[in-house]
């Protein structure tokens, strides 16, 4: 495991700076394009996006099918993609049911589906979740309030840079009149992550 | 590089400890798993990160049992893994 990112941020940090002004000085990159870039990305990539391919999913179960079979080809149909960042990352979104039970990971670093949750939160990062969740997910949920059911398979998915993972949570009882837009309004970030019930 | 497992194949992940960047998670090496999806074709993170050429290769995704990993637990977890990562074992397919 690399080191935890709430340490090393400075010097992380200073060395992207250093590497970036190499870049600008050679020509290879527009100062302010970086910037452009990142606002770009980052004004786009909101947890609300998660949250409705989740309604959109629990509506239409062909485009659950199809959501499930190949989520980057199904993303296009709500206008969103994982091509946000420099490459296509491919994304994979796994079913919660009554008897199975997923919950999100990057052990190696912080690997996580930006473009439709958004900026990770601090404790995706740290090394106590990343160690302790493969190893013991249901002590780990415990601690976010979340007890799972006894008999519920469990599995963690340790995502990488070429592969991000977003859970398809259970929809909740009690929904049916609902329509798509309240939907998407029930479901949370940590949903999608598989930390917290929706 | 041709793939060289299928879904549900078991597999065996490389039980080395190079010197240099390894994209195989310490706790899976050495892990008997078994293939449940095929995520894609990407140049070998160990070679890139040093410069080196790397062709595009298979990379699976393999699910393992938390007994297997942790020697305890009754969940699973999956990891992608690099087909350089991978050997065949003699329980071969469990379809």
């Amino acid at each position: 495991m690399s080191g935890d990112h709430h340490g090393s941020d400075a010097a992380i940090s200073a060395q992207v700076r250093h590497v970036e002004a190499l870049l600008e000085r050679r020509g290879l990159v527009d100062p302010v394009e970086l910037d452009r870039a990142l606002a770009a990305y980052l004004a786009r990539s909101s947890p609300a996006n998660g949250a409705r391919v989740v309604a959109r999913a629990w509506c239409d179960d062909a485009f659950r099918g199809r959501l499930l079979a190949d989520a980057n080809a199904a993303l296009p149909e709500l206008g969103l993609s994982m091509g946000g960042g420099l490459q296509e990352q491919r994304l994979k979104v796994v079913p919660n049911t009554d008897r199975a039970h997923n919950v999100v990971v990057c052990t190696l670093c912080s690997c996580y589906p930006i473009a439709l949750l958004g900026p990770s939160p601090t404790w995706y990062k740290s090394e106590a979740y990343r160690a302790r969740v493969v190893r013991d997910p249901r002590a780990v949920l415990r601690e976010f309030g979340f007890e799972l059911e006894l008999g519920l398979d469990v599995t963690v998915w340790d995502a990488s840079a070429e592969s991000r993972y977003m859970v398809l949570p259970r929809r909740p009882v009690g929904t049916d009149g609902l329509d798509e837009e309240h939907l998407a309004g029930l479901v949370t970030r940590n949903g999608l992550l598989g930390v917290a019930p929706v | 590089m041709p793939e060289r497992f299928a879904v549900g194949e078991h597999v065996r992940a490389a039980r080395h400890d190079p010197p240099h960047h390894c994209r195989l998670p310490r706790y899976a090496r050495g892990a008997l798993g078994t293939v449940v999806d095929i995520g894609g074709w990407h140049p070998l993170p160990d070679d890139r990160a040093r410069g080196l050429p790397a062709e595009l290769e298979p990379v699976y995704t393999v699910r393992f049992t938390a007994r297997e990993l942790f020697g305890g637990g009754d969940h699973a977890v999956t990891v992608d893994i690099w087909q350089s990562h991978l050997s065949a074992t003699a329980e071969g397919a469990s379809r």
